[in-house]
């Protein structure tokens, strides 16, 4: 039986209603008082050198009260990165400068060069056309492979070349690996591109500045999904600005899928400007600048060789990628193909020689950082498209060559540095096939047949890595921060619960799960739990919302510090009763003393912290607020097998998803109906990526798909419903919840599966086709279809 | 600029445009009623869709000029004035039909004109009108299924929560 209410239950989510009724407060929704608006000039070309930037006229229009550009910030830190990673020669990677306003050089389409504030929105645009600019242009850097030949132009004439890093996994490895596939019975090759995407979070990034005359406090409203990190990196590494005078506030967040985890350059000059001027200065970007200025994802161009042994068993993966980190270094972009690509190489399986060799390339593009899985669809969607090829070629079955090879004995240690610490991916491939009803694919297929329709079946498995942690292990890798997190559980004199999180929720529903949670601990009603998130004033430093990594890492937070409550409860209860502590129980929010009938409310005992007439004053403190950091012993890794059906127009090379089924072991869910949800989005997002979305550049580095109208989303009509299922459950070993979180896994896990059902249908129906690189578009499958 | 006078959500809304204020930006800031959102600036989303004398419409197509005199309702007028939902906002949370909440308003909005016109649509006829309306979050699932079950039809078939 469903459960009504706590972990477990699909509690209904208590934050739709403000969002239904349109009382939600997004950033874009905060005006305060004598606010300016800001209007950022970009560069319209990709490449050049930027002579002047007269703004003498834009300064004379009406309304503007300043206009900035990069020689006001040449006493101001650069945008910082947060990773550094380390090459296959031991040496740091190549960090160039990052100014908030271009200074000597624009480096792509996009790229601040001036700023005008203005009494209004539109007084600042206007003004923003009158500014006179004079860039030499330069050639634009824009494939990566050319970009690494000797003599290319350079991205950044400070560094000895475009590349970022030369990056090898492990090292020690490769000649055992060589050697490996020298001597295999058989080598399957796949060369393919992950098409660059954007991550179009449906609310645009909006920034606040606000400064305080008074108090000499800076508070920045900003749609972010850290805004502690937010704090740390403009407070500290760009503005100078000391974490207890800056105040970092998210509100309502319209998605962000890692695009709003980032610190961005508008946060910051909106931050410096309202201190500048002493007004506030509110920055709301549109959707076309959005495209041109929030970080993009994906954007590898992999060669991966797969080599078996004559009893079709796994023996080695190697791997080329050249991985495009843009124009600048943004906050987490080297550990993108690095560490959350590489360590995740094994997949599923006991394949003991892995090589990963990552180049990344500096390009006169938008910077690249994660978004949605970052570095786990990219490495789950060369290693599932290389079995299938390899399957096909050896003529064996797809689902049990994966079967073959599957690691089965936990925990279990793979060469790409990771310990695998539960999983059954027999479990999630079986429960695949009955929702997937794949006995019933050959009916479906001759019905598609009698249509006039080629039908495809693509099946694949993923395993991701998420709560990334522990911090001093993502230190060595070389992180320059921790991945902890934080809770504070405030108890209110009358019982209700105040819980304070570093994590943010944009769309996840943390204050209807995490209230679960606490709410299961005690025994109280849900509705007595609120979950406050996103403003650094009361919320305990916490790294935010990302990677998968809420539930496991601040749900564990928040565990602890409730763990903290009860047991100082229990001395209070027992105190109450004259009892002995040991003998305390909780159950359904009473406090009884075993074996007797006597109880206390937790109303009673919360009361006496706060009232502390009859209270042990001599042993324990009043009042009832606990705090818990919560550093993860190792990441979490949810896994599953995913599978879709196409139909091919064999006339236009259209693709549409027929069915779609996704089997995954997210270890314990907290609730099933917002884990569904999940689910669903992350397919969406990954089956957009499969056959719609294309990032697109010309040579000279101008943007073609910049808007809704050339950038496919997907929509309603494209996507069918889908059948998910999360009952295969082996529990995380590591954190109190047994979670493994469930935010990352759709996006992760589908790309695949489309791709090898259009591989399917198409050879099904005779054509040579091995391989199309995403987005499957029409003309693309045609073309393919042709020969 | 220009004064312009409509009726938004059953009462007399008025304020000065210029004459290129768009009538969402009218909306949010001269009227403060900032439910109905912001997502695109080439009518394609859809998460500003109000209904102008009845009739859904994309707030960012029109200027708020061209409003002069109509009957505007947005998010916050649909709720009843102690607070209960209509049937499609409570289906939406009924059945996990948003996330973030930002496309919200304006899928709510394009749902009800969809159950007016058509009251009882099939799951095709609902992916089709909702192709103006772009959500990042759910994937679809569960808004096409909240607004089937909103029209009274049994949705217990439908794959999964």
């Amino acid at each position: 039986m469903p459960k009504d209410g706590g972990i477990g239950a699909s509690s209904k989510r208590r934050e739709d209603v403000r969002f239904l009724t349109g009382a939600g407060n997004y950033t874009d929704d905060i005006n305060l008082r004598g606010q300016a608006y800001v209007h950022f000039l970009r560069s319209d070309v990709a490449h050049g050198t930027l002579n002047s930037v007269d703004t003498s006229a834009a300064e004379g229009m009406p309304g503007v009260l300043k206009v900035f550009t990069g020689a006001d910030f040449a006493e101001v830190g650069g945008i910082p990165c947060g990773w550094q990673v380390t090459d296959r020669h031991g040496e740091p990677m190549q960090e160039p400068p990052h100014p908030v306003l271009a200074q000597g050089k624009v480096r792509h389409v996009g790229d601040p060069i001036a700023a005008v504030v203005a009494e209004s929105r539109e007084q600042a645009r206007d003004a923003a056309e009158a500014i006179e600019v004079d860039i030499s242009d330069l050639p634009a850097v824009m494939d990566m492979k050319e970009a690494l030949k000797e003599g290319a132009t350079k991205v950044h004439d400070d560094l000895t070349s475009n590349l970022c890093y030369d990056w090898g996994f492990v090292e020690e490895n490769k000649g055992a690996v060589d050697e490996a596939i020298k001597n295999a019975a058989h080598v399957t090759t796949l060369e393919l591109v992950n098409n660059r995407l954007v991550p179009n979070a449906m609310e645009p990034r909006v920034a606040v500045g606000d400064y305080s005359r008074g108090t000499d406090d800076s508070t920045l409203y900003t749609t972010s999904q850290n805004p502690h990190v937010i704090r740390l990196l403009m407070g500290a590494f760009v503005l100078g600005i000391p974490e207890h005078k800056l105040r970092v506030v998210a509100p309502d967040v319209g998605g962000g899928f890692g695009s709003k985890i980032y610190h961005y350059a508008e946060e910051a000059f909106c931050t410096f400007a309202a201190k500048k001027l002493n007004r506030p200065v509110k920055w709301t970007c549109s959707r076309s600048e959005a495209f041109i200025s929030d970080a993009h994802g994906r954007d590898h161009v992999t060669k991966i060789e797969l080599a078996l042994d004559a009893d079709n068993n796994f023996t080695a993966v190697r791997t080329e990628t050249y991985a495009n980190m843009g124009a600048y270094l943004s906050t987490f972009a080297p550990s993108i193909p690095t560490w959350l690509h590489g360590t995740l190489m094994a997949g599923n399986y006991k394949t003991p020689n892995i090589y990963v060799n990552v180049k990344a390339v500096f390009t006169n593009t938008v910077p690249v950082d994660a978004y949605r899985g970052a570095g786990r669809p990219e490495a789950t969607y060369q290693l599932e498209r290389v079995i299938d090829k390899a399957a096909r070629e050896l003529g064996v079955d797809p689902i049990e060559l994966r079967r073959q090879n599957f690691i089965t004995e936990f925990p279990y240690a793979t060469p790409v540095a990771v310990e695998y610490d539960t999983g059954d991916y027999n479990a999630t491939m079986d429960k695949l096939l009955e929702i997937i009803d794949k006995d019933g694919f050959q009916k479906r297929l001759e019905d598609s047949k009698a249509r006039g329709k080629l039908r495809g079946l693509g099946i694949n498995c993923y395993i991701e890595a998420c709560g990334i942690a522990p911090s001093n292990l993502v230190g060595q890798l070389g992180a320059r921060a921790g991945l902890y997190e934080s809770a504070t559980v405030r108890v209110n004199a009358t019982g209700g619960i105040t819980v304070m999180t570093g994590s943010h929720s944009h769309g996840q529903g943390h204050e209807t799960s995490f209230a679960q949670v606490v709410a299961d601990m005690i025994g109280i009603d849900e509705s007595m739990i609120e979950i406050e998130h996103g403003d650094t004033a009361n919320t305990p430093m916490g790294m935010g919302t990302y990677g998968s990594r809420s539930i496991a890492v601040g749900g564990s937070a928040m565990v602890k510090a409730t763990e903290k409550i009860i047991a100082k409860a229990r001395k209070i209860a027992a105190h109450l009763m004259e009892a002995s502590e040991a003998d305390i129980e909780l159950k359904d929010g009473q406090f009884s003393v075993a074996g007797t009938d006597k109880s206390v409310a937790w109303g009673d005992v919360t009361l006496a912290a706060y009232v502390p007439h009859n209270y042990p004053l001599e042993e324990i403190e009043p009042g009832l607020e606990e705090t818990a950091f919560y550093d993860p012993a190792n990441f979490t890794y949810p896994s599953g097998a995913y599978a879709c059906e196409v139909e091919v127009d064999p006339e236009t090379g259209k693709v549409t998803i027929e069915r779609f089924a996704a089997a995954d072991d997210f270890g314990n869910v907290i609730n099933p109906m917002i884990v569904s949800g999940q689910v669903h989005g992350g397919l969406a997002q990954g089956i957009g990526q499969a056959l719609l979305e294309q990032t697109s550049y010309d040579a000279d580095g101008q943007l073609l798909s910049a808007s809704y109208m050339d950038y496919a989303m997907p929509r309603a009509d494209d996507v069918p419903f889908y059948q998910v299922d999360h009952s295969c459950q082996t529990p995380c070993t590591h954190n109190p919840l047994g979670v493994k979180g469930c935010g990352e896994a759709g996006a992760i896990g589908s790309p695949p599966s489309v791709v090898n059902a259009v591989v399917d249908a198409l050879q099904r129906a005779g054509h040579d086709v091995t391989h199309i690189d995403m987005p499957l578009t029409p003309s693309r499958v045609w073309a393919a279809m042709q020969g | 600029m220009a004064q312009v006078k409509m009726t938004v959500n059953g009462k007399p809304a008025s304020g000065e445009v210029e004459g290129r204020t768009l009538l969402v930006d009218f909306i949010r800031d001269t009227l403060g009623l900032t439910g109905t959102h912001v997502g695109c600036d080439t009518s394609q989303c859809g998460a500003c869709v109000v209904h102008v004398d009845g009739k859904a419409v994309k707030a960012c197509s029109m200027f708020a000029a061209e409003a002069e005199g109509t009957e505007v309702t947005t998010i916050e007028g649909m709720a009843a004035e102690d607070g209960t939902m209509t049937p499609v906002q409570k289906a939406f949370q009924d059945f996990h039909g948003l996330q973030c909440g930002f496309c919200t308003p304006g899928m709510v909005m394009s749902a009800e004109a969809l159950l007016k016109d058509n009251p009882s649509p099939t799951e095709a006829e609902v992916r089709e009108y909702l192709k103006g309306n772009i959500c990042r979050c759910t994937g679809y699932h569960n808004i096409v299924k909240a607004i089937l079950a909103a029209s009274g039809q049994d949705v217990t078939g439908i794959a999964a929560e």
